[in-house]
């Protein structure tokens, strides 16, 4: 009746997992609780869950990071205190059922429920505005986007507290993630819940790559786009040739595992070899899905901060779009012990150096962007430096792990782990946080605590050095990643000092969530009336903050990069037109449930998969067919905005807070 | 004011503008520029299933090859029902443009009668397939056949329920903007369908007799 | 008090170890030069061209020179150029089959991964063992190994190269060890949970002394035939070292058609 589900999948007889089960249902009760009593829903339906404008679905992205931040950075703690105190025969708290479990989820929660959300609801909320147009191509799919992925992160979570999560890695090799080696539901949570949330991914490629190349304001020709659209441009067109071969790779492995295929396994013929070809086929363009927009934002606040424009604009467009071709060029690099031999070996590892090249171009272009300038040392500037002085060393350690013979002693050691964090932490990160400072006065309407924001910075920094460079050492040394103990005593003074810096990074995301808070009590202290609170270049700078549900009254004509700026320097940004312009009413897309609704069902069925609960999948599968199909007959998608409204938001706007 | 021109702009078509700074396209442009994208990454999706086909080929374990199994007449029914269905649905895509509602619902029938078809031949060959012993758990090579073959089954599936409701769609709703556009993504999608088959056909059925 | 870096890659006790060292402290000396002042330029520049500096030069206009963009390509391109063509000889020179050049014959060592313990079959000697690898000092070592269940790596760190024990199939990895010493070795890819404790203790003796040990083994008793390999394939963590005086031929051959069955 409930296929493979039973009381025994919740961890009763676990305190850690039932203890943070337990925390995780209460905090999102009185969620719930608070949000209902306050009568806010009827609100939050209408203008935040249904909505289909792609400056809240933004938002929301950025809030279902920084959320899931929290989680994954809790299982972060976890590994570092494990491997703390697991030294010379000690086996810590955590026995290896466990910690196999929170090294899987780490990986996975942090890439696809942190990163890419964020990643992809800085792009959500900025494109657009950027492009001086209304709103992104698809706007009702933008919706099924958010919310799918939102089903993936649930699916995720809901491991905790029913069954358990992989045990495999965030890549589930097989043959360990076939059913003959893992036969608990830990696998499926994950192929189901990646299944669920690639869709949307894929969707959002498809459409921020039809934004970016059919819809830009009048006169912004190709070479006029803000080089955040064009690295978003890059990032976007990786996803939709790279996402599709992740939902081949892992429809494979279900097959595998629900109906006793053989694409994988040891018997049968089948092939482990092949999926890891095929999953970092996938795996490598999505690392760079991740960086490419973080470049975007530190050309943006450079440029801004340094009141000067980008340097080698051309040649930031080649880097970029070269980056772009060669990311699928590498993807062996991440098995060069596999044994493809020195020929192939050796064709990877130069052209995984080859990508360095347009990479240190773009570094080279923004130390000339700040050479002539006059630097503010915002917070925005200030992750900016601290991703280029960063990145540059996770850089040269891949680039020495590109190095076959290199990697060879090296391969999935701990040098291995501090690299990948060096790039993710000091390009991605570093990019997010820039970003988010740097627009959260365009998307709320205020400015956040600067003070805070630079304590959060410095914290972050030095936090990762601390976390980080004990395990180049320790990789050097011998030690291997996913280590549950280790024998040799004499590491343990480093995996101290790894501690130390996990926590002085909990301190700085802790001091992004009190700037956060502190900000909103002071919002009437630190409103941005202009709407340009940084003296920005781009066209978002050239709308109120935040921007009307139509962005723009009437779309800008762009005479040159960095539009807005072009318009200050021409007198045009604030000019009173002699005559009033003639505002025309606006039909804009109207909010719908169908998002929301879909992903419901997805959630629904990928749990009834999960644990081979069949009725309630076919359930699942019959809602999802039923959403879509009335919502193929609802006719009525657009809201006329009448001109009078969006005259009197004009001229409020120009009374009171032009500059 | 359409959503079409707030979100959109028909271009004045100004001369001597370049294209990319006209402004943004009009949602015709939009939408099937879009659906080709889509269109593009399924076809990235079939091409790992080709290739694993391509890597588990001779992965037999003792079993059954592609020379001993495939029938070749079934495999020539199923090409000719595809792409007659092709062609019967360029045909309704010409009603639709010239909003001939007959014609559109006979030449909608055709291809969906065609598609349906297709599938009948190809189901019944994977359960001749399976009570053989050559089923899809008895090899990589067969999990592989199976699953690539079996995907594109599933998506010419998919077009005929998209098919019939279109049918439906134009039957209550007529030909508006909003339903054209998706009739046209629907042509595009079932022409894609005929070239990944193009492929299929030679990757799976010639390739078995090299 | 044995100093923390040994045991490591940087304390290599082998020709493959010592070459490989040799790439990463030579390739990182080259990064070093380039990314060193590169830092100091972000920083220096940031901090002169602050807004607060009126010593600095504005130059808004600023945003294009031919003569930087030739330098900013060539610079990288020239360094990874030269890196690309140590990755390319190297990885020629260190491809992990590749025999090592030395007067000595080269003694066979088949390996065998499994959940979650590593067994070694010396064929020409006709013993085994189990998560103890004796080894002579100064021959060339030809592994060849595999997995009985799910992917490992087979790691000697202080001897060189890892490579993945897969089943069904045979990876070959060259190495030796110089001078007498006992070494550390482990799974490099996880593997389960018994992962931790996959290690295994390397001991290099000098011929003589690996000959007396062999015979020893082979007094010492101990049948690996297939009933005895059923039985240890069976999933166990934390394995004693031991060994086998004697073991069934081709039982390596038989372990690998097992895998796949």
């Amino acid at each position: 009746m409930l296929g493979k589900l039973t009381w025994d999948a919740i961890p009763f007889n676990q305190p850690i997992p039932m203890a943070a089960s337990l925390m995780v249902v209460v905090v999102i009760l009185a969620v719930l609780g608070y949000t209902f009593a306050k009568g806010w829903w009827p609100y939050l339906w209408r203008e935040w869950i249904t909505s289909v404008d792609h400056k809240r679905l933004g938002i929301m992205y950025a809030v279902l990071a920084l959320v899931m931040l929290l989680r994954g950075f809790t299982d972060a703690i976890m590994m570092r205190s494990q491997q703390a105190v697991a030294a010379g025969g000690h086996q810590g708290y955590l026995p290896p059922e466990h910690y196999d479990q929170i090294f899987s989820a780490h990986g996975t929660i942090m890439i696809f429920f942190v990163a890419m959300p964020f990643v992809i609801g800085l792009m959500n909320f900025v494109l657009p505005l950027q492009l001086g147009v209304r709103d992104v191509a698809f706007p009702v799919l933008n919706s099924i986007s958010f919310w799918l992925t939102c089903s993936g992160a649930l699916l995720v979570n809901m491991s905790l507290m029913i069954g358990s999560f992989a045990r495999t890695g965030w890549l589930v090799y097989p043959p360990l993630s076939e059913l003959a080696f893992s036969p608990d539901v830990g696998v499926d949570y994950y192929l189901w819940s990646l299944q669920i949330s690639g869709v949307g991914t894929l969707m959002t490629g498809i459409n921020f790559v039809t934004t970016i190349l059919k819809l830009r304001a009048p006169g912004m020709g190709y070479m006029r786009m803000p080089v955040f659209c064009w690295t978003a441009l890059a990032s976007n067109l990786l996803i939709v040739a790279a996402f599709p071969v992740l939902t081949a790779t892992l429809a494979m492995l279900i097959l595998d595992r629900y109906l006793g295929f053989h694409f994988f396994t040891n018997d049968g013929g089948g092939s482990a070899m092949m999926f890891i070809n095929l999953i970092w086929i996938w795996g490598h363009p999505e690392v760079y899905i991740l960086v490419l927009p973080a470049f975007g934002v530190y050309s943006e606040v450079i440029a801004t901060f340094a009141r000067k424009p980008l340097f080698g604009y051309r040649s930031m467009v080649a880097a970029t779009l070269g980056i772009c071709l060669l990311s699928f060029m590498v993807w062996l690099h991440h098995f060069f012990t596999m044994g493809a031999g020195a020929d192939v070996n050796a064709f990877f590892g130069v052209m995984t150096m080859v990508i360095a090249v347009p990479t240190g171009v773009k570094v080279f272009n923004w130390l000339f962007t700040l050479y002539g300038g006059r630097v503010h040392f915002a917070s925005p500037v200030l992750w900016s430096l601290g991703f280029i002085c960063t990145f540059v060393i996770g850089g040269m350690t891949g680039v020495l792990l590109a190095i076959p013979p290199a990697d060879f002693v090296l391969h999935n050691s701990l040098f291995l782990v501090a690299h990948f964090h060096n790039v993710i932490i000091g390009g991605v990160l570093f990019g997010a946080f820039a970003g988010y400072m740097y627009w959260f006065p365009k998307a709320f309407g205020f400015q956040l605590n600067e003070r805070l924001g630079k304590a959060s910075f410095w914290c972050w920094l030095i936090g990762f050095y601390l976390a980080f460079f004990p395990l180049y050492a320790l990789g050097l040394m011998g030690a291997t990643r996913r280590m549950q103990h280790y024998d040799n005593v004499q590491w343990q003074p480093l995996m101290l000092v790894a501690m130390l810096g996990a926590l002085v990074i909990l301190t700085g995301i802790l001091l992004i969530i009190l700037q956060l808070l502190v900000s909103i009590r002071q919002r009437a202290k630190l409103v941005d009336r202009t709407g340009d609170p940084w003296q920005g270049r781009t066209l978002e700078w050239s709308t109120a903050s935040p921007p009307p549900a139509w962005n723009f009254a009437l779309l800008p004509q762009v005479q040159g990069t960095d539009a807005y700026w072009t318009m200050k320097q021409a007198g045009r940004a604030t000019a009173r037109p002699a005559t009033p312009p003639a505002y025309e009413p606006l039909e804009v897309p109207r909010n719908t449930p169908v998002g929301v609704i879909l992903a419901f069902f997805s959630v629904i069925a990928g749990f009834a998969l999960i644990w081979h609960i069949w009725w309630l999948a076919i359930i699942g599968l019959i809602g999802l067919a039923v959403t879509a199909l009335s919502h193929a007959w609802s006719v009525d998608r657009e809201m006329v905005i009448p001109a009078d409204e969006v005259a009197a938001f004009e001229r409020a706007r120009v009374s009171g807070g032009g500059s | 004011m359409s959503l079409a021109d707030s979100l959109t702009n028909p271009a004045d078509e100004p001369v001597g503008v370049p294209y990319s700074e006209r402004g943004p396209a009009s949602i015709e442009t939009v939408a099937s520029f879009g659906f080709w994208l889509f269109l593009l990454s399924d076809v990235v999706m079939f091409s790992a299933l080709f290739a694993a086909y391509a890597v588990l080929q001779d992965h037999v374990a003792g079993g059954p090859d592609g020379l001993k199994l495939f029938n070749r007449g079934y495999v020539l029914a199923e090409t000719m029902c595809l792409l007659v269905s092709s062609f019967t649905c360029g045909l309704m895509a010409l009603a639709i443009e010239r909003r001939a509602t007959a014609a559109f619902y006979l030449w909608g029938i055709v291809t969906f009668v065609l598609g349906a078809a297709f599938i009948g031949l190809e189901i019944s060959e994977f359960l001749r397939m399976i009570r053989e012993g050559a089923a899809p758990e008895r090899s990589a090579f067969l999990s592989a056949f199976f699953t690539l073959v079996g995907c594109h089954g599933l998506h010419v599936s998919l077009g005929l329920a998209w098919l019939a409701t279109m049918m439906a769609q134009v039957g209550t709703l007529g030909f508006r903007p909003q339903i054209v556009r998706r009739l046209l993504c629907f042509t595009l999608f079932w022409h894609a369908l005929d070239i990944v088959w193009i492929g299929v056909f030679t990757i799976v059925y010639l390739g078995a007799r090299w | 008090m044995q100093s923390i870096w040994q045991s490591g890659v940087l304390d290599p006790q082998g020709p493959i170890g010592a070459a490989q060292r040799l790439i990463l402290l030579d390739a990182t000396a080259i990064m070093l030069a380039i990314i060193i002042p590169v830092i100091l330029l972000v920083l220096g520049f940031a901090w002169w061209f602050r807004a607060g500096n009126t010593r600095a030069q504005y130059l808004p206009t600023f945003q294009y020179s031919g003569p930087i963009e030739l330098v900013v390509w060539s610079i990288p391109a020239l360094v990874i150029m030269f890196l690309g063509g140590m990755a390319w000889i190297s990885s020629h020179d260190l491809d992990p089959p590749r025999p090592i050049p030395s007067k000595v014959p080269s003694i066979e060592i088949q390996v065998v991964a499994l959940d979650w313990k590593w067994l070694f079959i010396y064929p020409a000697e006709g013993v085994a063992s189990v998560n103890q690898l004796v080894v002579p000092v100064g021959t060339p070592l030809s592994f060849r190994i595999t997995s009985a269940t799910v992917m490992n790596s087979f790691f000697v760190p202080q001897l060189g190269s890892q490579i993945y024990a897969m089943a069904g199939m045979v990876n070959r990895l060259e190495l030796l060890a110089d001078n007498p010493g006992t070494f550390q070795g482990l799974s490099a890819q996880y593997s389960g949970a018994g992962f931790s404790d996959m290690r295994f203790e390397v001991k290099a003796l000098p011929a003589a002394d690996f000959q007396a040990w062999v015979a020893s083994t082979k007094a010492g008793g101990g049948t690996l035939d297939p009933v005895a390999y059923g039985r240890l394939a069976r999933p166990s963590m934390a394995v004693k070292p031991q060994a086998f005086g004697n073991v069934t031929p081709r039982l390596f051959e038989a372990a690998i058609q097992q895998a796949v069955k």
